[in-house]
């Protein structure tokens, strides 16, 4: 292969890892390239990519595997100059049938046949909405304890939400938040959206302002649990394949080190009144 | 018996463990295949370094290893050994009542030997069921509810069919029902690890016990928001426990909020022995303080009082030990020590 054709290989190859950081675990939700589940992309001349694809253990459950197959497959699809993608993923109890249900774009429900009753819209909505909760949480938490007012906080709009500057608000929970905020109430257009209200339930109501520790305190589990879920599959990936991957001992969770990965300046008690005042 | 450094002797029920043949013999296929060496990266990820077994081993250790790792070397004074048939996977089974049952002859004092029963398999079973009581005495069943069975992928609680098994239990006076979510269900566009069947059949049957094993994982979240309204719901800490070697913040975090949902009087040790050996869940449990931090923010505390209530006095209830008795019996009928040839 001579420089001048690796080179557009290399670039290709990079787009497809940046296309793949969007394809999330619907479970753990985080991306499946930070979970180690891609083990490489080969690119090849006339536009086919193929993605590698493994996961802890042999019976993680089929829809989940199908979600994050299909996903990685409509998201590489994107690409313009990308003219087949193949999914390959190895020693699953529905290897086989995944694999070939991704590769032809078949849905779920004609990839299974018998064996499923429907499409994945009730399943993967379930876990928008826990991934919804569980970033609202953080984030929320996060703000109190920095000196966000519980009463400020309830009638906060998005748009001022997202307009927290870096020392109030860390930029990482802030970000991960907002991408969920619309999972409900969605029937929000788009020019509309900047003024809904930053913090709402998972059915679209606003929060009260008294009752907002107690509420926070009964969301916290989706959080423990989503992060529990994630170190288990990390480790048991881990010893299923050998060590290779992301090393463990450098994982942060995003919710319990939400004050350690995020040093604040200030706070918002701390600022002159007018910042917590104005919003 | 694990005896604190004041001298307090912590009485302890095993709330889970298993005799298991997954050696190559009695492997039928790659199902089972991939089922011990799965097993085994659970064991491989979570155990401290120094309690790593060969592979071999963690295939069949028979008997006499499972005696001494719970009661000689680890600190069990009982244990609940929970079924798993896989007789799609293995030949004889996987760890059957039948098999365990062998143990429970040989230590009749530390034994509680579980039945188990599958829903799919219609008049059969609830004779089945008949027999493992009249034969076993049993107080308990383990349900493992992704058991492959045919074109079967597995059951849930609210199917049909499992209402008439649920009261032949009742009435054979089998009140703990263990229940073990697994991977597999059909259709499987629904999610198989959901727990929301488990709430249905503990509103239907008060007077059965249920417990969760692994704590409802991966469903944590939405296992203590159901045992938090059902009296009858407990959870099951196998799995959960092991965390506490290599990642104790996470156990510190999941332990606080069962405290917080479902409460000490509902929460039961099971080392799920051979995945993981009591002795060293057991020393790193006691000697565990919930970091102020995590304390603060959950408003829950983890206290010799409720250690004891884990580690056995909650099994102990649901079983009927008497703990002084049991005590007792089992200084009176410790295994005689083999004399020298």
């Amino acid at each position: 292969m001579t420089i001048m054709a690796a080179r557009p290989a290399a670039d290709r190859t990079a787009q497809v890892w940046a296309q793949l950081q969007s394809v999330t675990d619907p479970e753990l939700d985080e991306p499946v390239t930070e979970l180690g589940f891609v083990t490489h992309v080969d690119v090849d001349a006339g536009g086919g990519v193929q993605i590698g694809f493994r996961l802890p253990t042999y019976w993680c459950a089929a829809n989940f595997a199908y979600l994050m197959a299909d996903d990685m497959r409509r998201a590489v699809a994107g690409l313009p100059w990308v003219t087949k993608v193949t999914v390959g993923l190895g020693e699953h109890m529905y290897a086989d049938a995944i694999n070939r249900g991704v590769a032809a774009g078949l849905s779920f429900q004609h990839t299974f046949g018998d064996e499923a009753s429907g499409e994945l819209e009730e399943v993967r909505r379930t876990f928008l909405i826990k991934a919804f909760q569980r970033r609202q949480e953080a984030l929320l938490t996060s703000l109190l304890e920095h000196g966000l007012e519980p009463a400020v906080a309830v009638r906060m709009k998005v748009a001022e939400l997202a307009e927290l500057p870096g020392h109030l608000a860390s930029p990482r929970l802030l970000d991960r938040y907002l991408e969920r905020r619309f999972v409900v109430a969605r029937h929000a257009g788009d020019a509309a959206r900047a003024s809904e209200p930053a913090f709402v339930d998972s059915s679209g109501a606003s929060l009260d302002a008294d009752g907002l520790p107690g509420y926070l305190r009964a969301l916290r589990r989706i959080g423990v649990n989503a992060e529990f879920n994630g170190a288990l599959c990390r480790g048991l990936l881990a010893a299923r394949y050998g060590d290779v991957g992301a090393p463990q001992a450098d994982i942060k969770p995003v919710h319990f080190v939400r004050a350690g990965d995020w040093k604040r300046d200030g706070g918002f008690a701390s600022t002159t009144g007018k910042t917590a005042g104005s919003i | 018996m694990y005896r604190t450094t004041d001298g307090e002797e912590i009485f302890i029920i095993d709330g889970h463990v298993h005799l298991w043949d997954g050696s190559k013999a009695n492997v039928k296929n790659v199902h089972g295949q991939q089922f011990i060496d799965c097993f085994y990266a659970y064991h491989s990820n979570l155990s401290p370094k120094e309690y790593l077994w060969p592979k071999d081993k963690f295939d069949k250790y028979g008997e006499e290893a499972m005696y001494e790792d719970l009661f000689v070397t680890g600190y069990d004074d009982m244990a609940i050994c929970q079924p798993t048939y896989l007789i799609d996977f293995y030949k004889n089974g996987f760890n059957t009542t039948e098999s365990n049952y062998v143990l429970k002859k040989k230590y009749p004092h530390r034994f509680i030997v579980n039945g188990a029963f599958d829903p799919r398999d219609g008049e059969a079973g609830l004779d089945r069921l008949d027999e493992l009581s009249e034969l076993y005495k049993i107080q308990g069943v383990k349900l493992y509810t992704a058991e492959w069975r045919g074109d079967s992928k597995g059951y849930k609680l609210s199917d049909p069919g499992v209402q008439r098994y649920l009261e032949r239990c009742e009435k054979l006076g089998i009140r703990n029902i263990h229940v073990h979510k697994g991977p597999t269900i059909l259709p499987l566009n629904r999610d198989a690890f959901d727990v929301a069947d488990v709430d249905d059949a503990a509103t239907s049957f008060q007077n059965l016990n249920f417990i969760v094993e692994h704590c409802g994982l991966p469903r944590l979240d939405d296992f203590c928001w159901i045992a938090t309204q059902e009296t009858n719901v407990y959870g099951g800490l196998a799995v959960v426990l092991p965390f506490i070697h290599t990642r104790p913040e996470y156990f510190a975090h999941v332990i606080s909020e069962l405290l917080f949902w479902i409460g000490e009087d509902k929460i039961l040790y099971g080392s799920d022995y051979g995945i993981w050996s009591p002795k060293w869940l057991i020393e790193k449990f006691m000697a565990f303080e919930l970091p102020e931090s995590v304390s603060k923010e959950t408003g829950v505390q983890l206290s010799l009082a409720a250690k004891k209530k884990i580690l056995g006095l909650n099994a102990a209830r649901l079983y009927g030990i008497d703990v002084d008795a049991q005590k007792k019996l089992l200084v009176e009928t410790r295994r005689p020590v083999p004399v020298g040839v």
